[in-house]
Parts: structure tokens; sequence; C-alpha cells
């Protein structure tokens, strides 16, 4: 196998909000061989605000992160969705404008060579990630466990840009949870919004919003819900109204799980819905 | 059924040069509205409001709450048969609102105001300082401000609890790239330079 090396773009909520999303995205990677060498001075991509105010700070932001990722000339690993498609909006500008690319090459001192691009953590692990050497780390399949793999709205959207297997029905998660032993249901929610960054601003959305896949997760007898991003996650974590409280973690977590990692543990205590008693029902913990 | 035919008819030209969507391609098939997972807060759903910028009725649509109201999931243009994102269109009409004067969604607007000026300030998001700036912002329409504030208090005294904000600020090192980006993406205009 060859080796996996990447630069590797946290997020500002990997260290706050989705600290447990970041810790374990250190964690699984270290223990699968998967080398990330953090983006020396990344900065914020700008996120929801950029583009609801300001198109051209929308595409500068993220530009200056796919900047610095020139030198390296590895792939960019992201685990933030919202990062991920502001980045590869901001690659696919340097492609295909440029008087753009001219324009942020001299501000910023760089020159664009193609090199540094976004992919989602996800993605990585389900195509980079040769099957055998995944099987081989698993000690603890997760039999039994039926989770609803939940990808949101920027993560496979839109589709021209980021290209994942099918924008309404994706099912690359569904792949990865099914190889480390997990049961993925059928649900009608994978790919709808959970009302992102209105949490703070109109919180009634998100809980409307939340609570409506929470129950479409429970309706298909789904254990809990898996995450592949940050506002996802603590938007169904802290805002679900529903009948029976859902753990939400992240796949990251549950590769976690069944590599047998002994920090889990500090990971899952930081959730707002514990996921320790439905893995322990199963044995898991 | 009355329809307004609106007085400015660039204003369609104009909205699909900035946002870069062919906006007559829309026969109203509705997919985006039916998809809108905010649909229910807009007083104009998605396809209504194309078919308003069509007929040139800008004052409508950039006075309405609608364009403050899509969260840019994406799913109106994953779906359109036409091929038409209505996130930049979305994007384009909150851009003209602001150049030219119409008041945002107070929420909405402050929060992401808020977010930018913390951007500017350290490079990267620091979540304490952005709500401080975010409430206070929101002090001039106290419906907004008490909204939801002891369950929001609630929420940041667990996460402070649990370790999941931190009180210090992130400071990227090129903080002059940070600040030569935003003077040029802004170019002196109101939204993001204040």
């Amino acid at each position: 196998m060859t080796a996996m090396k990447y630069t590797y773009y946290p997020g500002c909520t990997s260290q706050t909000t989705a600290v447990e999303f970041g810790l374990s995205t250190d964690a699984v990677c270290d223990a699968l061989g998967i080398e990330l060498a953090e983006l020396e001075d990344w900065n914020c991509c700008g996120a929801s605000s950029a583009h609801s105010l300001n198109h051209e700070l929308s595409l500068a932001l993220p530009g200056r992160n796919v900047a610095l990722a020139q030198e390296a000339g590895r792939d960019m690993v992201i685990p933030c969705p919202a990062c991920y498609q502001h980045s590869l909006m901001a690659d696919n500008r340097f492609r295909e404008d440029a008087a753009w690319r001219q324009k942020m090459e001299g501000l910023l001192d760089f020159q664009y060579r193609g090199e540094g691009r976004p992919r989602h953590l996800l993605e990585v692990m389900a195509t980079d990630l040769p099957s055998d050497v995944l099987a081989a780390k698993v000690i603890r399949p997760l039999t039994g466990l039926k989770v609803a793999c939940y990808y949101g709205c920027v993560l496979v959207r839109p589709p021209e840009l980021t290209g994942w297997d099918d924008p309404e029905y994706p099912m690359t998660m569904d792949r990865l949870m099914a190889a480390i032993g997990a049961e993925p249901v059928d649900w009608s929610y994978k790919v709808d919004c959970c009302g992102a960054s209105m949490t703070l601003s109109l919180s009634d959305v998100v809980v409307e919003l939340s609570t409506k896949i929470v129950e479409g997760a429970l309706e298909a007898g789904a254990d809990c819900i898996v995450s592949a991003c940050g506002m996802c996650q603590i938007n169904l974590d802290t805002r679900q109204v529903a009948s029976r409280p859902v753990p939400i973690l992240y796949f990251t977590e549950l590769m976690g799980v069944a590599l047998g990692l002994p920090e889990v543990d500090k990971w899952l205590r930081k959730h707002t819905v514990d996921p320790r008693p439905v893995l322990k029902s199963y044995g898991l913990l | 059924m009355t329809i307004t035919v609106g007085e400015d008819l660039t204003f369609r030209e104009i909205v699909q040069e900035r946002s870069g969507e062919d906006i007559l391609a829309c026969f109203y098939c509705q997919k985006c509205t039916a998809g809108c997972p905010t649909a229910y807060m807009m007083e104009y759903p998605p396809a209504r409001l194309l078919r308003m910028i069509q007929l040139g009725q800008k004052e409508m649509v950039l006075r309405s709450r609608t364009i403050w109201m899509c969260v840019g999931c994406e799913t109106c243009g994953t779906r359109c048969p036409n091929r038409i994102r209505l996130a930049p269109v979305m994007d384009t009409l909150r851009y003209m609102a602001l150049e030219e004067g119409y008041a945002p969604e107070p929420a909405v607007y402050a929060l992401h105001r808020s977010f930018l000026d913390s951007i500017r300030l350290w490079g990267r998001v620091h979540e304490l300082t952005m709500l401080m700036e975010y409430k206070t912002r929101t002090l001039k329409t106290p419906n907004v401000f008490f909204h939801g504030l002891t369950g929001d208090m609630k929420m940041g005294l667990d996460l402070v609890l649990k370790g999941k904000l931190s009180f210090l600020p992130e400071r990227v090192k090129g903080l002059d790239h940070i600040r030569k980006l935003y003077a040029v993406a802004t170019g002196g205009q109101r939204e993001a330079a204040e």
C-alpha cells in the first residue's frame, strides 16, 4: 500500500463545538496509517456568512487556504462539509477565472499550480483507504447497531462541484459503516437540511427541521444517526425535540469504536444526547 | 388573479448577470418550492420569487423576508430540471437589498455580520466573542434579543462545561493577508466594511 499522506484543513469547529470530530479524526487517521499534516496558518473559510453577505469574500477566504496548500502539493483533506464546499468553489475559480487567479496570486504572493485539491474526509476514507487495510484493523465490529447515515446538505451539493455518488441518495457513508460491521438503514432524510447557521438567528427553524430528521431515523428503526458535519451534529444533538432522544455520532467516532481505540469515551461524553447507553447495549463499550 | 408587472424590467437582467443563473429558464414546475426546507417561513416561496424576478417586481423581491430565509442548502438547484441554482440567486438578491438600503432580516443579518467581523479580527472564528457581538447587535430589536435567550444561555454553559467553547481566540499569523482580502472584497461597501 502506498502511504496515505495529506494536507489537513481542520476548520474552526474541529477545536470547539465539534471538538470530538477533530479528536476522533486525528485518532482514527493515526490508527489507520493516514498521515495528516495540518495546513500551516489556515484561516476560516467564511462559512455561511461570507456567501450570504459578500460573494468575493466567500471565495477569497477559502482561496487563501488553497493558496497555502500549493506548496505541500498534496490533496487537502477537510472534515467540515461547508469548508469543503467553499474550498472547492475557490479552487474551481482558480482554474476557471484567470483574472481572479492573477489578482489573488499578487495579493497573497503565491503561484497556483492546481495542487492541494480539496477533498472531504469521508470521501478519502471511502476511496483511498483499501478495504482490506480497514478490515484488518476492525477489532470490534458494530454488529447489530442500526445506523441512519445522514449526509446533510452541502456535503453532496451542488453535484457538479462535489461529484459524489448520488446527490439524492448517496451510499458512500452507508458502505463505510457496513464495512465496520454496522447495519445502515434505508430512510428518507439522508440529504435534508438541518437549518445550519439559523441555529442561533432563527432557532425555531432548526428545532423544526432537526426534529423531523431525528423522527425520520426513529421511524426507520435506527439506533443512532451518523453525521459527517460539525454543524449538522450540533444542531441535531442539541435542537431535537423527538419522541425519544437519538444520539448523533460522527462517522469517525464509530470508526474509533470499531477500531477499539482507548480514547473513545472522551469524545462520547461531550455529546448532549449520550450515545454510550446504546453502544453499551450492543456490547460495544 | 391580477399579475402585476413591475416597473424595473432591467432587474431580471441584473440578477441574471450577477448570479450567473438563467432566470428565464424557469417554467414554474415548483420542484424548488416543494423541496425547500424553509419554504414554510417565506412569504414568497422560491418558484414564486423567480417568477417575480422575471416580471421585474424588484421592490417586492428585495423587501421580502424570503431572501433572508434561504440557508443555501442547494436542494432546489440540485433538483431543478432547468439547472437553475437558486442559492447564488438568493445571495445576489441579498447583496442588492443591502446595497439599495432595504432592511435585512435583523437576526440573520446580525449573525452573519458578527461572524465576518470575527474572521476579520482573528482570521478564524472565535465563537464566544462572536456571540457577544451578535447579541449586542440584536439589542436594537428586543424580540430578537430575548428570543430563546435562556435556552441558548443554558446550551452555551453546557458547551463551556464540556470544553466545546474556547475562551481565547486563535489568531492567524497572516492577518495582513486577511485584511487585504477584506479590503479588496468589500471595496468599501457597507456589507462587510463597517
